[in-house]
């Protein structure tokens, strides 16, 4: 089956390995993600505070390319595409006046928004659509012995009307990881905020956030983290030298792709151009647990 | 025809700056058998009422219609003023144009439109109206308390001090409800028991009472002053009269279960005493865990016991019991911490919900009164108290505040203090909810005597790390993130109408609200009664409550019943079905429609009306095929009438309109 994807910019840069380990492991599971044309940047980048309307513009012309092209859905695998394309859905689904400000703006458009089309994170997909007991069944190198820690950060789970799971105690990412054959380690900073784009203006305050989360896993005796944000992903693993300065004693700790433990353990091997885009290495970990 | 006056009420300006009354006065006067039409500032004032009755002797009336507000208000009032002036009460009709017209429209021309159409329809109703006679019963004087808490033992004490024969039907083993488990009270810091057990021993000596003690009320038939309660009691297995309390059962008895009185903090067996004081003071054996009743399994319990007190073979009983009125003291339960994922679920042996807490500093309770946490049975030094946990939430959990919490946790706080001089509470507010007598300072006291911390916020998160509660949430008077580490977390849990209230009232047909909480008759004028006549309302049953509230409540619906209770007679609404025996053809199809049991084929083969169960609800008569059954003041002829009126000024209207076109 053919799945509308919408990459977002970092899985094009930095995170190309979370793409690629995605779109190999849903070949293995069967579907293609189909790439949807003409996409432009979901919006994030502009800040919320200098202004509310501005941001939404970029994430409703996406959806009206995707309206172009014939999709009813689109499928993201960065949490915070996934957020801010149904946020800006909601703030013109919700409120006759919103739709009008952003139409108002596009004027050279040849076609109009209708609220039908759906934005799923492929958590969803995964879950919902192509269920967790049939990927059980393709699993075919368990992660067995590997102590995971699912990090969800904010963007899965607030606002809560696009929460993919429960927004207090959510457990989609740790049944994932169970299926996978991994052992899923609760620990109490799993929801907390890694500091987001902190991380060029006000380093330290991200360094303490991601310091905090990490060592609230590792305290729970997590082998690895797990995540399914880039941003998040950059901060708690290439901060991790910073915060090896700031703290004393810390311990590097390897941080994944949900997609790349998902193809791992579907049986596609682990590919070296991986490895080169995280910061601590995760191959002394998945060779010590002969996962390959 | 009727001579009928008409009086339209401006309710100050609740009606008049909506509804045009002086057009309305000119528009109606001449109206088929309107003799008299005025309107006043406040019809229901005596200046107002005087009036009225100077228009019936002036102009001879027979009927007369209010349009005013709702007849739940004043009905009563205006039926009072005619019947002085020798006119049948029945003969008064109320033409609601504030509630169902004033209050909810804006446009005066059509709101004007409207009231008059409902003052037509009004005229209408009264102009087929019967002059009736109340129906009247005789009063059964008993009375019923369900719950054998704090409210329902003062209820009872109160009525039968009054010198009539009270039943109380309690759930559980014993009375005494929560009150028992608590171990000192706000404001005073006076024993919880001390101060109630002298109250049960009272109440079980008491000649006028008769306790049931693990019964519950199934079912209740009839109506005020007669009613027929169906009480089902569990089987007692040890015989009080022979039982020594020796205490070998329980010695013997191989099963252990958690404690309900000690909230699950300690053990008790599957044959037990609820606690030392209980009332009635036996044993009772636990059916659900007992192993006894297969004798190849157990028995050892009944092998112990010396004097032979223990038979397995007794058998539930259901009896019946007439009253006259019932008085609801069901009480409430705590809101589950299984429900709230931020607080861990119920998953952490130090995180308590308040009962159990009080349990820890009871003497009676698990611990013997020392400050010990559950986990480790180490002396908490840290110790945070949670506010409104599962209150003022209406986004996760309850939307109303549960009003007691704010001083228990204070009190909690205070009395940890005394218990462990060195230890340091924090209480998490949102606000202070101090408004009782006494209590305000009893705050202030404790933040400058006892050292106790206050942090306005909430906590976000509770997690467990080595053997402490972290505790996360936000100082929002200084907007910083706090994190405690804490021994032990108190949460003040909100409080929820006890468990398996749902089903009585359901089987009694009483209201509530959205929360499960019974409905008073008026929220701040009939505060003590139910809309449905003859159920009175004490303690948490009502809504959230403390101790002093409860009791107040409950002496006051206590009165209430006591002057029903001396009436020799009830008087019943003669608002009720009758049956035109003519055209009834005994299809019986009434009977399996009405919800009070009041219809039945007599020998003739026509379906009668009880006069004193019928409650004039309609469900008979519009479910009859042939028009036998009428409502009397509401027939078919009436409605109709009323019907015509609407339909022809739509017509009108309609007309009008097309004509504009």
């Amino acid at each position: 089956m053919n799945l509308p994807y919408y990459p977002g910019c970092t899985l094009k840069a930095n995170a190309s390995h979370f793409e690629d380990s995605a779109i190999k492991a849903m070949e293995i599971l069967g579907h293609q993600l189909v790439e949807m044309k003409d996409w432009v940047c979901c919006g994030t980048v502009f800040s919320q505070t200098d202004d509310d309307l501005m941001l939404h513009l970029a994430s409703i012309r996406n959806l009206l390319r995707a309206k172009e092209q014939g999709f009813d859905e689109l499928v993201t695998l960065c949490s915070m595409c996934y957020n801010t394309l149904n946020r800006s859905k909601a703030f013109i689904d919700s409120d006759p006046d919103n739709l009008k400000k952003v139409t108002d703006f596009m004027y050279r458009e040849n076609i109009e928004y209708d609220q039908d089309i759906q934005v799923y994170h492929l958590f969803n997909i995964l879950k919902d659509r192509i269920k967790y007991e049939t990927i059980e069944k393709l699993v075919h190198n368990p992660l067995k012995s590997l102590r995971l820690g699912a990090y969800y950060g904010c963007l899965l789970v607030r606002p809560k009307e696009f929460a993919i799971d429960d927004f207090e105690e959510p457990t989609i990412i740790e049944d994932f990881l169970r299926i996978l054959g991994a052992e899923a380690i609760d620990y109490p900073y799993k929801l907390e905020c890694c500091g987001a784009y902190q991380t060029l203006t006000q380093k330290d305050v991200s360094v303490k956030r991601c310091y905090e989360i990490l060592n609230s896993a590792k305290k729970a005796n997590c082998d690895a983290i797990v995540t399914s944000c880039p941003l998040c992903a950059y901060n708690l693993d290439f901060l991790q030298k910073e915060i090896e300065k700031e703290y004393v004693g810390f311990v590097n700790i390897p941080v994944f792709y949900f997609t790349e433990l998902l193809a791992l353990a579907l049986g596609h091997t682990w590919e070296a151009s991986w490895s080169e885009l995280h910061a601590v290495d995760p191959l002394p970990l998945l060779k010590d647990k002969q996962l390959i | 025809m009727k001579r009928i006056g008409v009086f339209i009420c401006h309710c100050g300006v609740n009606i008049k700056d909506t509804v045009d009354v002086e057009l309305l006065t000119e528009q109606l006067e001449n109206y088929p058998g309107v003799v008299h039409i005025e309107n006043y500032m406040f019809m229901c004032s005596d200046p107002g009422q005087n009036q009225i009755k100077a228009a019936i002797e002036e102009n001879k009336l027979d009927g007369v219609v209010i349009a005013a507000c709702s007849p739940t208000l004043h009905e009563s009032t205006f039926q009072n003023v005619i019947e002085e002036m020798g006119i049948n009460k029945y003969q008064l009709e109320i033409a609601n144009i504030r509630e169902q017209c004033s209050w909810v429209h804006n446009d005066k021309e059509e709101a004007t439109r409207k009231a008059n159409l409902i003052i037509k329809t009004a005229l209408e109703k009264l102009r087929l109206n019967e002059s009736l006679s109340p129906v009247s019963s005789p009063m059964t004087k008993r009375v019923m308390v369900i719950g054998g808490g704090i409210a329902g033992i003062q209820a009872a004490l109160d009525i039968a001090d009054g010198g009539y024969e009270v039943l109380l039907v309690e759930k559980k083993p014993s009375i005494g409800g929560h009150m028992i488990q608590l171990s000192e009270t706000f404001p005073t810091l006076d024993c919880s028991q001390c101060i109630l057990t002298p109250k049960m021993v009272q109440l079980a000596k008491h000649k006028n009472i008769k306790l049931y003690v693990n019964s519950e009320v199934e079912k209740v038939e009839g109506f005020v002053g007669n009613f027929t309660a169906k009480i089902n009691r569990k089987p007692q297995y040890v015989n009080p009269d022979i039982c020594t309390m020796c205490g070998d059962c329980i010695d013997n008895c191989p099963v252990v279960v958690p404690s309900e009185y000690d909230e699950g903090l300690s053990w008790r067996k599957a044959i037990y005493v609820p606690f030392p004081q209980a009332i009635p003071a036996t044993f009772t054996i636990d059916t659900e865990n007992c192993l006894g009743f297969d004798p190849i399994a157990c028995g050892e319990c009944r092998k112990a016991c010396k004097p032979e007190a223990i038979n397995y073979d007794k058998k539930p009983e259901t009896f019946e019991e007439k009253i006259g009125a019932i008085i609801l003291a069901t009480g409430y339960d705590l809101y589950p911490v299984e429900k709230m994922a931020e607080y861990g679920y119920g998953k952490f042996p130090d995180v308590l919900n308040g009962l159990q807490f009080e349990r820890i500093l009871s003497a009676t309770g698990p611990t013997g009164g020392k400050m010990l946490r559950p986990s480790d049975g180490k002396i908490p030094k840290e110790i945070v108290f949670i506010q409104c946990s599962g209150s003022r939430d209406p986004e996760r959990h309850n939307s109303y505040c549960s009003k007691i919490c704010c001083m228990y946790s204070l009190k909690h706080a205070k009395l940890y203090k005394h218990k462990v001089h060195d230890g340091q509470p924090y209480i998490f507010y949102i606000d202070i909810r101090s408004g009782g007598k006494r209590y305000e300072e009893f705050i202030q006291q404790a933040v400058s005597e006892d050292g106790v911390i206050y942090i306005r916020g909430k906590v976000a998160k509770i997690y467990k790390e080595d053997d402490k509660m972290i505790v996360h949430g936000m100082d929002t008077l200084t907007g910083k993130k706090i994190e405690i580490k804490a021994d032990l977390v108190v949460l003040a849990q909100s409080m929820i109408p006890s468990e398996g209230v749902n089903k009585l009232i359901q089987n009694l047909k009483l209201s509530t609200d959205e929360h499960g909480f019974l409905n008073e008759a008026h929220p701040k004028l009939r505060p003590l009664e139910s809309i449905q006549s003859g159920f009175y309302l004490t303690g948490a049953a009502q809504g959230p409550k403390d101790i002093p509230d409860s009791v107040a409540q409950a002496s006051g619906a206590a009165a209430k019943v006591l002057a029903l209770m001396s009436q020799q007679e009830i008087y019943h609404e003669p608002i009720i079905a009758w049956v035109d025996e003519e055209k009834c053809s005994g299809c019986g199809i009434c009977i399996s429609t009405c919800p009070y049991g009041a219809r039945a084929l007599n020998f003739d083969g026509i379906a009668e009306v009880n006069e004193v169960l019928c409650e004039g609800c309609g469900a008979c008569i519009s479910a009859c095929p042939s028009s036998a059954s009428q409502q009397r003041n509401l027939t078919d002829d009436q409605i109709n009438n009323m019907i015509d009126i609407i339909l022809q000024d739509n017509l009108e209207n309609s007309l009008e309109k097309e004509d504009m076109i």
